[in-house]
């Protein structure tokens, strides 16, 4: 992926390729297991709930079993699916993003959007706090006043917004 | 003509001060869109969709809101070119194909050049579709009308087997991928008996997974996971275009006819038939190099190396709408973000739509010719600024498309376990992007799932559980066996380059 130099690999192309197709194996069998308990046959009056799921989860086993034989006869060299730097890239913003997740529930969107920009800003930018300020809150504010006020969409809120009387 | 009637009637309600300047609102939106990493046509309009509920109510209003939509579509066509010529990075996947001879281009002081033949083709190409879209979508629908459930059904299967037969990606992970969209979208309750699947107990999933969640996270989120990987400064060249280059350039264009002419083919063809705006840029710059007389130069900088991607993309991203106006089947990711749309907003794509919408159809379409002149002249004096949003650093821009994602997939249902849901989709979006499993055929199959279900039923509840009612006339088992061709086709191929192989 990156030029110059080969970085260490986190995990393997074929580890990966292993895994997603298992991941399917597993959804496929699991929707199979429903659509049966739901029933999966000609009915009396025409084809069951289950009918149409089943056989499209039927396919979908058949396809990933494909798919994982393929990955555990696979010859040639290793390749990296993913190299540590990367990965490392990565989680610095997927591990972020989750955290943010986690705070809109607490805080509303506006004030986790915030938080979320300006940790952003400091730790990845190096930016100094003014410019983190400004840009964070601006940010939120601006969207306030698109979804709030002009498309009147309500977004969630917490103590924040209460405390200010926005709510 | 009725057609022209018709159309003159779409202009009449298209050149509304409202709508005019939607159209510019979404032009710019969607170039927008398209500069940005992790931002493109199916997630920004999906994002954008729940925004237009409500103007959707007024009288009207679905015209209106169709208009900024697909307007904020051709702006993101538009702007997928930008990045690829100036900063060598493909906003947008179908804009791949012209960072070959855009970027040397650009390297070489040309990049003005190369942006105006860029924009202009693209607007070539867009117009040739809408053209083919005035004149054979109503024909197209006119027939569709006579079409039974098992006709619905065959068109259905023709698409989703048009996915394995021609993409690039390995058959059986596009057989997997599809068919986690159709698990996905059984998801909920059952439409015709009402009981619930695959749920599992949980009132979260009782409404089933939103297509608009699903497109965020995967396109979305996926996108700027990968962007991630490649680092993140972005060096591009700088972007001057004044009148003296665009006219210069536009005396070197009409050289390139030829080319023109097959890759508008090329692009109408490949987006009506579900192939794609990416296939379609590829496929036109590869036909454009191989019969071109300079072909051995192409990768160098050459303008006919942007030419014929260029304008197959918008010919084929512009076409893609027309089986999703005509049957309701969309022939492209955005496309399908969109037909999702009209079912929000209470319309029933299909056939049907052209009698019973004539406003709506019309006045979209009037609206593709006027967007796209619009876009034209957008792009052409605006470049320098959309450029400078790429300059604005990473470590501020991620944040902020995350958080819109968020917001995005928030306003869908007003609910927190879809924000949650689009991080796990950008999480798979990013593996299956690695993995070659393609997304396109996942977004369309979760869009069009419950209908193609409900179409197989209601064939089957005709036939009493007979398949032989997908081959009971011509027409239907045409359908069939193209569509049973094209899912065998890679294997057909495999084996034709083995007797090849053999022989010689």
């Amino acid at each position: 992926m990156t030029e110059g130099g080969e970085g260490r690999p986190a995990f393997g192309q074929k580890s990966a390729e292993i895994v997603v197709s298992a991941f399917f194996l597993a959804l496929g069998a699991l929707v199979m297991w429903d659509s049966v308990r739901l029933g999966a046959r000609w009915g009396s009056d025409g084809p069951q709930a289950g009918y149409f799921p089943f056989y499209i989860a039927l396919l979908m086993s058949i396809a990933s079993a494909v798919n994982l034989a393929l990955a555990l006869v696979r010859k040639g060299g290793f390749r990296a699916f993913v190299e540590v730097e990367q990965l490392k890239l990565v989680l610095s913003v997927l591990l972020p993003s989750i955290v943010y997740v986690g705070l809109i529930a607490l805080l509303g969107i506006y004030v986790a959007s915030a938080i979320f920009v300006a940790a952003f800003m400091r730790w990845l930018g190096k930016y100094p706090w003014w410019k983190v300020a400004a840009v964070s809150i601006g940010n939120s504010v601006v969207f306030f006043l698109i979804f709030e006020m002009w498309f009147k969409v309500p977004l969630p809120k917490g103590v924040v917004e209460r405390l200010l009387g926005l709510d | 003509m009725d057609e022209i009637q018709s159309l003159l009637h779409g202009f009449a309600i298209a050149l509304s001060f409202k709508n005019l300047a939607l159209m510019f609102v979404g032009i710019i939106l969607g170039v927008i869109i398209g500069v940005l990493p992790g931002l493109g046509g199916a997630n920004g309009v999906a994002i954008l969709l729940p925004l237009t509920f409500s103007m959707a109510q007024s009288p009207g209003g679905t015209t209106s809101a169709i208009i900024l939509l697909s307007c904020i579509y051709w702006g993101a066509l538009f702007g997928g070119a930008i990045t690829s010529i100036l900063f060598n990075i493909p906003g947008e996947p179908w804009s791949v194909a012209t960072t070959f001879d855009g970027y040397p281009l650009a390297q070489q002081g040309r990049a003005g050049a190369a942006l105006t033949a860029a924009f202009t083709s693209s607007f070539v190409g867009a117009l040739v579709a809408v053209i083919v879209i005035t004149f054979l979508s109503p024909i197209v629908a006119n027939f569709a009308l006579e079409f039974g459930a098992p006709e619905f059904f065959a068109v259905y299967l023709l698409t989703f087997c048009a996915f394995v037969g021609m993409s690039k990606e390995p058959p059986f992970k596009t057989i997997a991928s599809m068919m986690l969209g159709f698990s996905l979208a059984a998801v909920g309750t059952d439409p015709v008996t009402g009981a619930l699947r695959l749920t599992f107990g949980s009132t979260a999933l009782l409404t089933g997974f939103d297509f608009l969640v699903a497109v965020i996270g995967l396109f979305g989120i996926g996108e700027i996971l990968l962007t991630l990987e490649e680092g993140l400064a972005f060096k591009g060249a700088s972007a001057k275009i004044n009148l003296r280059v665009v006219l210069d350039t536009w005396k070197e264009l009409p050289r390139y006819w030829l080319t023109s002419i097959r890759s508008s083919a090329v692009g109408c063809f490949m987006g009506i038939v579900p192939g794609g705006a990416t296939p379609a840029s590829f496929m036109s710059y590869g036909v454009a190099r191989r019969f071109s007389p300079d072909g051995d130069k192409f990768g160098t900088g050459k303008v006919e190396g942007v030419v014929a991607p260029e304008t197959a993309a918008h010919a084929a991203g512009t076409s893609a709408l027309l089986p999703m106006l005509t049957l309701g089947v969309p022939g492209s990711p955005t496309a399908a973000v969109l037909l999702g749309g009209l079912l929000i907003w209470g319309l029933q794509p299909g056939p049907l739509l052209f009698v019973e919408q004539k406003d709506f159809v019309w006045g979209l379409i009037a609206s593709m010719y006027l967007g796209n002149i619009a876009g034209l002249i957008v792009v052409l004096t605006c470049v320098p600024l959309f450029a400078a949003i790429l300059r604005v650093p990473f470590s501020v821009i991620a944040p902020i498309i995350i958080v819109i994602c968020a917001i995005g997939s928030y306003t869908v249902h007003n609910s927190m376990f879809d924000v949650w849901m689009m991080l796990v989709f950008g999480v798979a979006g990013y593996a299956f992007k690695k993995l070659a499993y393609p997304l396109a055929p996942l977004v369309l199959a979760i869009v069009l799932g419950d209908r193609a279900e409900a179409s197989f039923r209601q064939a089957m509840l005709v036939s009493q559980g007979e398949m032989s009612v997908f081959f009971s006339n011509k027409l239907v088992g045409g359908m069939t066996g193209l569509a049973l061709v094209l899912l065998a086709w890679p294997l057909l191929a495999w084996l034709i380059s083995k007797v090849r192989r053999a022989s010689a």
